[in-house]
């Protein structure tokens, strides 16, 4: 399914609340060539006009990515933005280290703290290597554009508690 | 053209076999104890054998390489920090004298730009450095063709051993010093191999890629360098979980230069597997340009040194 001329997309999808409207706002997508790569189903919280948010990752083939769009909104589907650079981003980021010395709820706090940035996710390796150093995987949402200044933050914070940051190529597909 | 190749090391070796083929003829070879200078041509054939056998080019002194007839300086020995020398000094006789330089020698470009487009500016010679970066990628030629002012970024992964490492690391779920060790037994990876894996190497890259995009003022120094040491394989299990991966990836951009390992999609362009480099450039009207291939290797290396030969006035 993969093939190395893909490119990988971000979706924003906003759905009602209603069984069956996740697999109805899917099955535009794969029908036009895309290949899922993660659904972030934000239950829970609200967007304010009552909705769910939904963030669709895919990779598909470069020409096919507005067939995509075209067609989840042919379906109904509320499209609020198609990649990027046209909304709130999602940026994802690897911090490793000790992180049990360095505190890791309190670097989510100093990330949040000091940017317009907000931990929308974090999952933790279960087993520490055998020097103790553990991973984290980051998801944070940023407001449109500031994904650089948000991942700045986290490479000071990041700094000063003597963790290694592996950032995404912002910008990139 | 007559060639006078200084270093015999994978590159070297490789442009003295191959020069005879591009239709050109090697007066002098020296590496760092001796020389072979002959102005009708040395026999390379005899040159390779000597230098296989007895571990050494010849019997001259390696100083007399430069004293003899030659039109193009293909400067291959050994990158060097700060100074850059010998390399820097080696460009600086040639271009003194009105020679063509040709650079396999990331050293003189990656730190003394500025000095040594000044000495080009002056010289009737011409300087190329094709070969520096990205080995057989024609990445630098690509920038002269688009235009250095029209590409607005550059980015790529320009380590080889790095990216081996990587690769196996996340194919293999294996800890980076026991991935590092097969790759020096596969000669992947050298006895010492932390110019690579610090960062260090893709960083001077980097620096010579800045060089030609914004016309000078980039050395090791200006680049902010990341190595792929402190990757475990946990981080790339968490990255794949995401259809991601981690490579070490330089970048130029207005912003600065950066060389650290990122994130970026599994089976995106970026994320070349084994020892293939890609370079990427990012330009104001012809959209993105990917260009991936071998990043080391004699031959390979010597391909891109003798185009740069043909390159020249």
């Amino acid at each position: 399914m993969s093939d190395p001329a893909n490119r990988t997309h971000t979706l924003r999808l906003e759905l009602v609340d209603e069984p069956g409207e996740l697999l109805r706002a899917l099955a535009p997508i794969a029908d036009n060539g895309g290949n899922l790569l993660s659904i972030f189903h934000e239950r829970g919280s609200l967007t304010p006009r009552g909705r769910i948010p939904v963030e669709v990752d895919l990779e598909c083939a470069p020409q096919r990515f507005e067939d995509v769009v075209a067609a989840l909104r042919d379906a109904g589907v509320t499209v609020i933005a198609a990649d990027a650079e046209h909304y709130g981003e999602a940026v994802t980021v690897l911090l490793v280290g000790d992180l049990v010395a360095a505190d890791l709820s309190g670097v989510l706090e100093s990330v949040e703290e000091c940017s317009a940035a907000s931990v929308v996710d974090f999952t933790l390796t279960d087993e520490a290597g055998t020097d103790g150093d553990a991973s984290a995987r980051l998801r944070l949402a940023v407001e449109a554009g500031g994904a650089s200044d948000a991942l700045a933050t986290v490479r000071e914070v990041a700094a000063e508690r003597e963790l290694h940051v592996v950032e995404p190529l912002v910008g990139d597909a | 053209m007559k060639l006078a190749v200084l270093g015999a090391g994978a590159v070297g070796r490789a442009v003295v076999g191959l020069a005879d083929e591009y239709g050109h003829t090697v007066t002098a070879v020296a590496d760092s104890a001796s020389a072979v200078v002959d102005a009708d041509g040395v026999d390379p054939e005899a040159v390779l054998a000597h230098k296989r056998e007895e571990g050494v080019v010849g019997d001259g002194d390696p100083s007399h390489a430069l004293a003899t007839d030659y039109d193009v300086l293909v400067e291959a020995t050994p990158t060097t920090l700060g100074d850059a020398e010998p390399g820097f000094g080696h460009v600086r006789g040639a271009l003194e004298t009105d020679r063509h330089v040709v650079l396999a020698n990331k050293g003189p470009v990656a730190e003394r730009y500025d000095d040594v487009r000044a000495l080009a500016d002056e010289s009737a010679g011409s300087l190329r450095f094709e070969a520096t970066v990205g080995g057989a990628i024609p990445a630098l030629a690509t920038i002269e063709g688009v235009g250095p002012s029209r590409v607005n970024a550059a980015r790529g992964v320009l380590n080889g051993t790095a990216n081996f490492v990587l690769t196996r690391m996340a194919a293999e779920g294996l800890e980076y010093e026991h991935v590092l060790a097969e790759a020096q037994d596969l000669g992947v990876a050298e006895a010492d191999p932390s110019f690579d894996v610090d960062g260090t190497d893709a960083a001077l890259k980097c620096a010579i890629l800045a060089n030609v995009i914004h016309g000078g003022g980039y050395s090791l120094a200006d680049v902010d360098v990341n190595g792929i040491t402190e990757i475990p394989p946990s981080a790339l299990d968490l990255a794949a979980e995401e259809g991601q991966t981690v490579r070490l990836v330089g970048e130029v951009t207005d912003g600065g230069v950066r060389v650290g390992p990122r994130l970026v999609p599994e089976h995106g362009t970026l994320a070349v597997t084994g020892t293939t480099n890609i370079v990427q450039l990012e330009t104001e009207h012809a959209g993105r340009l990917n260009l991936s291939g071998q990043g080391a290797g004699g031959a390979a290396t010597a391909s891109a040194v003798l185009a740069d030969v043909d390159r020249l006035d």
